[in-house]
């Protein structure tokens, strides 16, 4: 049983700030679907491997050497708001 | 006939002889656009000019609308969310080089289910997308704008992503025809990823031709994402032979069960006599682990979808917010608000899904579980493909619904993607293409799946149904 608590929970793991009203219909929403997914309780998996992945994937490799990249000009474009080619954040350190 | 009505061949053919320009053909589009995108609202974000490349080889001169999760540099690519409000990427997708390589005309960026959450294009910020057969129903979704853009002319043909039947479920509700290739065709890199192992670009045409046209265009191994597969690339308009004599269809049991509307399965009856004509044999079949698919994908793909969407927390792009609430001042309050703010109901409701999925204590119970269904899942095909060459069924249990019918209740709009979600699970490719319309007038879907990269065995089939039916002429009147 998901309760209000519990979304707060996951909402703070989640980094999303959830209002109490927002709280309430989510418990009931992640309540319906966790209880319809409990149907793969159903399945014995004991000795099935999981599937991560659909592809038979390698590792990829590339030569350690330089090319061209966006640069920091390009990046720095789109920021939200920086400051000396760097992206500005909330102050981190008292 | 308008020249936005033709198809990409046809416009093809009509470039190659002179008998058109490509300006006449954006233009044609271009009023279609003006004069049906207020009821429509079929696009994020349209471009007054063509989005080309100067330097093409100019071949494939034909507007091409691009779902909105597909970076184009320096346009407004935003996932038809709030949170990506005025981003403009540095940088092409990879599909989106080849397209301007090519000679393509961008009309713009077509509407979505935001960060493709969905299965009606309800959710997306810029208000939801109408269907063109019906304007109080959906288109489907995620890539509802993709298919009603296609469908209603304000576009040649269509990009879109597949990660649970986004291509496929919208072409069926718009009746289009729309391929979620094999996981690995085509090259992912500059998709802004809602689950990675999941996630493929496919196209949205009017006919079957066009669709192996454009997956021509797009597909291919790309150094830039390491899941694109090293295999060639065949020339898939060679598969449009007509032959399917004594190929071997299975019709998977399970597809059948109550909930299927019997208009639908009607029409799929009918459309199995329709390929027996030319030769195919049909065999009842089972994929017994059917009824998991929805559940272990809304674990799977949540979890994915909770992990990539951590990177838009008001950092380096897009939108940034801070608490009114003076006590909240940290770099996590402003995350918080940032993420409460930008992201609607639905992706809160999947990134909280997944996160939870994910959690300490519950990742045996859900995400590990929901992995080993997966194989369970793709292990069905697989004994299927030692046996058949395609698989045949609906590729939606309804019609187009109304819109606002299932926007309350989430796990009813999760379950119209039934039929489509086992193939993004196992990988394998599969189209949905017009096969029919229900007595209100709305398009019917057909599915037909093959084993992985084996595109050509669909285009062949499809193509076959297709020359012996007249459904994709069928045109909407606005």
């Amino acid at each position: 049983m998901i309760k209000k608590d519990d979304v707060q929970y996951i909402s703070h793991l989640s980094r999303i700030y959830i209002d109490d009203s927002e709280a309430e219909t989510l418990a009931k929403n992640l309540e319906d679907i966790l209880s319809y997914i409990e149907k793969l309780k159903m399945l014995d998996v004991k000795d099935v491997k999981p599937t991560s992945h659909v592809l038979p994937l390698k590792n990829v490799f590339r030569e350690d050497a330089l090319k061209e990249s966006l640069g920091q000009e390009n990046a720095i474009k789109i920021a939200v708001e920086s400051e000396k080619g760097f992206f500005k954040v909330p102050q981190v350190i008292e | 006939m308008k020249l936005s009505e033709l198809t990409a061949h046809e416009l093809l053919d009509l470039l190659k002889a002179k008998k058109e320009t490509a300006d006449s053909i954006f233009s044609s589009v271009k009023n279609v656009i003006d004069a049906t995108e207020a009821k429509i609202n079929a696009y994020a974000h349209i471009s007054d000019k063509p989005i080309q490349s100067k330097n093409s080889s100019q071949k494939f001169q034909i507007p091409i609308a691009i779902k909105d999760n597909i970076c184009i540099k320096d346009y407004p690519t935003t996932c038809s969310s709030h949170i990506l409000k005025d981003f403009k990427p540095p940088y092409n997708a990879t599909v989106v080089d080849k397209l301007l390589n090519s000679g393509a005309l961008i009309t713009g960026h077509a509407n979505m289910d935001e960060f493709a959450f969905g299965s009606s294009t309800e959710t997306s910020f810029f208000g939801p997308t109408k269907n063109p057969w019906n304007l109080n129903c959906v288109p489907g979704g995620s890539s509802g704008g993709s298919a009603a853009a296609v469908g209603a002319h304000e576009a040649i043909w269509a990009l879109g992503s597949d990660t649970g039947g986004s291509i496929r479920q919208p072409a069926s509700f718009c009746g289009v025809v729309g391929l979620k290739p094999t996981y690995g065709r085509v090259s992912r890199y500059g998709l802004i990823a809602f689950a990675s192992s999941l996630d493929q670009i496919g196209p949205l045409t009017k006919d079957v031709e066009d669709s192996a046209l454009l997956l021509n265009l797009i597909a291919g191994h790309d150094k830039l994402d390491s899941t694109s597969a090293n295999i060639p690339v065949p020339d898939y308009t060679k598969s449009l032979t007509g032959d399917i004599k004594n190929l071997k269809i299975g019709i998977p049991k399970e597809y059948f069960i109550e909930g299927i509307d019997p208009e639908i399965k009607e029409s799929i009856l009918q459309a199995i006599e329709v390929l027996k004509k030319q030769g195919a044999c049909f065999e009842e079949i089972s994929l017994p682990h059917t009824e998991y698919a929805v559940a272990t994908y809304y674990i799977l793909a949540t979890a994915e979808a909770s992990s990539n969407l951590s990177r838009f927390d008001g950092v380096q792009y897009g939108l940034r917010c801070h608490p009114k609430d003076k006590r909240r001042t940290s770099l996590i309050d402003m995350y918080e608000e940032t993420r409460h703010q930008g992201f609607g109901q639905e992706a809160k409701r999947r990134i909280m899904l997944g996160t939870y999925s994910l959690s300490s204590g519950y990742y045996d119970a859900y995400y590990l579980r929901a992995q080993k269904v997966r194989t369970l899942i793709k292990n069905d095909f697989n004994e299927a493909f030692k046996e058949f060459d395609a698989i045949l069924t609906p590729t939606s249990p309804t019609t187009a619904f109304k819109i606002g019918e299932k926007a309350s209740d989430p796990l009813s709009m999760y379950l119209s993607d039934i039929y489509t979600i086992s193939a993004n699970l196992a990988g394998i490719p599969a189209l949905s293409l017009p096969c029919g319309f229900s007595k209100e007038g709305l398009p019917i879907g057909l599915q037909i799946m093959a084993k992985p990269f084996d595109e050509e065995m669909i285009f062949k089939i499809a193509h076959s149904y297709e020359q012996n039916t007249e459904w994709h002429k069928k045109k909407v009147a606005l």
